[in-house]
């Protein structure tokens, strides 16, 4: 991949040369790519490939051992504390194992970030909290802890908290894992109401197919053996035009499926 | 529908119908070995000798292995790992393995195994044991500590300082709630062991006193040393235990939950939020804990003053009262606010070192207490030494 100066301009999130090691353990190198602003950029790999800690060092939480994070044109790493807390400010982000902080209640996991940064009225926080997580389905369980619910419940309350403060740009770490089809179709509309209605910037790690035809506008394809991005561009014109057959089999749940089950699977995506 | 007799129940094989497993070992004329297993294979029964296959595939080495099982009653894992210890030693030896006479099931959950070629770029080794290398890693580790102590100190100052100004980000009900289970919660414990203290003070001092006939002066041991020293030195061992130990465990799960990146991925400062909070509930709350143990202390004395040694409680009362002065509980309280800093500073640092597994949960409250001790031991004989050469 060889960085793309013409998506430089409009480039929301930039990623330059990015390599991402732990200890002399190298999981991916030289990622080049750019996430534009208002689209939903989805983050594919086989499990263990190293999209997650993509997503720690998009977040600052994680330092590159070589390369850089740009976030409209201003480095993560290179920034100024205060300047970097500015830009983390203005996202949002569900971990994969959910990470909701245990000792609080849901609406209060949704509340803090609300009471942290804006000076809105203890009444009209509640309201907001309340809202979102009736955006995820959990209205009735404002007062539960995360440790009362359920792995699926789990993931929805986390993407409500992410959501709490309309953040421009949201991380998702595969959203619907865990979830009934229904939920994880209610979930996809939610990410393209995000979108269309308020603008955000997603960058979403995922598996399903249906999802991954359903939202993405743009993606990337990581490999744990090549260590690199081996396909980017739009999935479906992947699935049209990619002749790498790791990237088909992916896409189309692998070729060898004996009854061909996959591939309908995946076209049905597209609907 | 269930008679003894019979003897097999339909799907549970009755254990004694199990079939001793046994292998068998044939060299045909066209350097093909072939070996076929027959009976139970199964994690439970007594696997035969395979040294005659081991054998037979060194010596005058075959070119191909073929592996069958016609009389294969049962197996399971363990059937496959013992096939694939051969056909990894054949390989090894260049002779090719044919498993294509092996029941199906066999061969699906091989060819599964070998799916995934084993990822060989993990650079994980085993640690070297020499003892030069254990000392270099924990010199490593000791620099290591000592930076993290260093950062944490500077940013715990700093978040510490914007309270000073006057500007907090912990939510008031998290402070008040550590307060309670610093402070309130700890009452019981502070005064047995306050009462035992000063008890033992007493009993330890009226021996030797009351060989001159001293025994007044019980008052004035127990009182200057529950005031001076140990009111400070026995909270600050039982709050480390109780909160630094929690504090270090409450974090440390936090960290191991991923809720510690969550706040950082959120741009809320960890320090502010979680640190200060505990921080200002121990400082708060240790010298008041202080003083109550040394008032308990006090009483322990007391006690056994007036029950063993034949003095009125209100001699007892004059005593102390004449001798501890003002600056000896400025001394106690100021030690116990000190202690208080320490074991909220090795709890919370203990807690934000914490690796990402339970066993390191563990580790990191047993290491906040004893982190906690070396620190208050060491700030003690230092304020004892300053205050000594201060004549105060
Ligand atoms: N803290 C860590 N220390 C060392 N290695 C790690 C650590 N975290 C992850 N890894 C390694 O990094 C690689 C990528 O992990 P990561 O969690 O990013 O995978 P992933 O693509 O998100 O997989 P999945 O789809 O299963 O979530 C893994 O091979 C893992 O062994
Ligand atoms: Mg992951």
């Amino acid at each position: 991949m060889q960085p793309n100066p013409e998506l430089g301009e409009t480039a929301y999130i930039a990623v330059r040369d990015l390599t991402m090691a732990f200890a002399d353990r190298v999981i991916q190198k030289d990622l080049n790519f750019a996430v534009r602003r208002g689209e939903i950029f989805v983050v594919m790999g086989g499990s263990g490939c190293g999209k997650s800690t993509l997503l720690r060092h998009l977040l600052g939480l994680q330092q590159p051992t070589r390369g850089e994070v740009l976030y409209a044109a201003r480095s993560l790493w290179e920034s100024p504390p205060s300047e970097r807390a500015a830009i983390l400010r203005k996202t949002g982000v569900l971990f994969q194992s959910g990470a909701l902080w245990s000792s609080m209640t849901l609406i209060e996991n949704v509340a803090l970030p609300l009471s942290q940064f804006t000076d809105l009225p203890p009444s009209e926080v509640e309201a907001i909290a309340r809202l979102k997580l009736a955006l995820v389905g959990l209205a009735g369980f404002e007062e539960y802890y995360p440790a009362e619910l359920s792995g699926g419940m789990q993931k929805r309350a986390g993407l409500a908290r992410a959501m709490a403060l309309d953040p421009d740009i949201l991380f998702f770490d595969e959203p619907s894992a865990g979830l009934d089809p229904l939920s994880a179709k209610r979930l996809d509309d939610l990410i393209l109401s995000l979108r269309d209605n308020l603008g955000a910037t997603i960058v979403v790690v995922t598996h399903e197919l249906a999802s991954i035809f359903a939202i993405a506008d743009n993606s990337i394809f990581l490999d744990a053996e090549s260590q690199t991005i081996i396909a980017s561009g739009n999935p479906r014109d992947l699935l049209a035009d990619s002749t790498d057959v790791r990237v088909r089999e992916f896409l189309t749940r692998g070729l060898h499926d004996r009854s061909g089950r996959g591939l309908r699977r995946a076209e049905e995506g597209r609907v | 529908m269930f008679s003894p007799n019979d003897g097999q129940q339909p799907g549970f094989p009755a254990e004694s119908a199990a079939q001793a497993p046994f292998v068998d070992v044939r060299r045909d004329a066209s350097g093909r070995l072939a070996v076929s297993f027959g009976g139970d294979w199964r994690i439970g029964s007594a696997l035969p000798d395979l040294t005659p296959v081991h054998a037979a595939l060194s010596d005058r080495t075959p070119q191909v292995l073929v592996l069958a099982a016609p009389r294969l009653s049962a197996w399971d894992s363990r059937f496959l790992t013992q096939l694939m210890g051969l056909a990894d030693l054949a390989e090894s030896r260049g002779i090719t393995v044919d498993t294509a006479q092996l029941p199906r099931g066999v061969c699906s959950l091989l060819q599964l195994a070998h799916a995934v070629p084993e990822r060989m770029d993990t650079g994980r080794e085993p640690d070297d044991p020499s003892w030069l290398a254990a000392v270099g890693r924990w010199s490593q580790w000791l620099v290591r500590d000592f930076r993290d102590l260093l950062a944490f100190v500077g940013e715990a100052t700093l978040s510490m300082g914007s309270v000073v100004v006057g500007k907090t980000r912990f939510r008031r009900v998290d402070l008040l709630r550590l307060m309670q289970d610093c402070g309130a919660m700890a009452l019981p414990i502070v005064s047995l062991i306050s009462l035992l203290v000063g008890l033992i003070l007493a009993f330890v001092g009226a021996v030797q006193l009351q060989m001159f006939g001293a025994q007044v002066y019980i008052a004035d041991l127990v009182g200057l040393g529950m005031t001076r020293e140990m009111g400070a030195l026995m909270t600050a061992v039982i709050v480390s235990g109780r909160s630094g130990a929690a504090f270090a465990a409450q974090l440390g799960t936090m960290n191991v939950n991923q809720e510690i990146d969550a706040f950082k991925a959120m741009g809320i400062s960890t320090f502010d939020f979680l640190v200060v909070p505990r921080l200002l509930a121990l400082i708060s709350m240790m010298p008041i804990l202080c003083l109550y143990a040394m008032l308990m202390g006090v009483i322990g004395g007391a006690i056994v003053a007036v029950a063993f040694f034949d003095i009125s409680v209100s001699e007892y009362i004059t005593e102390t009262l004449r001798v501890v002065q003002m600056r000896h509980f400025l001394i106690g309280l100021f030690k116990g606010l000190v202690f208080g800093v320490l074991v909220g500073t090795a709890g919370c640092l203990r807690g934000m070192q914490c690796g990402r597994s339970a066993s390191a949960v563990g580790d990191a409250a047993t290491s906040a207490v004893v982190t906690s001790i070396v620190f208050i031991v060491v700030a003690d004989s230092v304020l004892t030494l300053v205050f000594n050469r201060l004549r105060l």
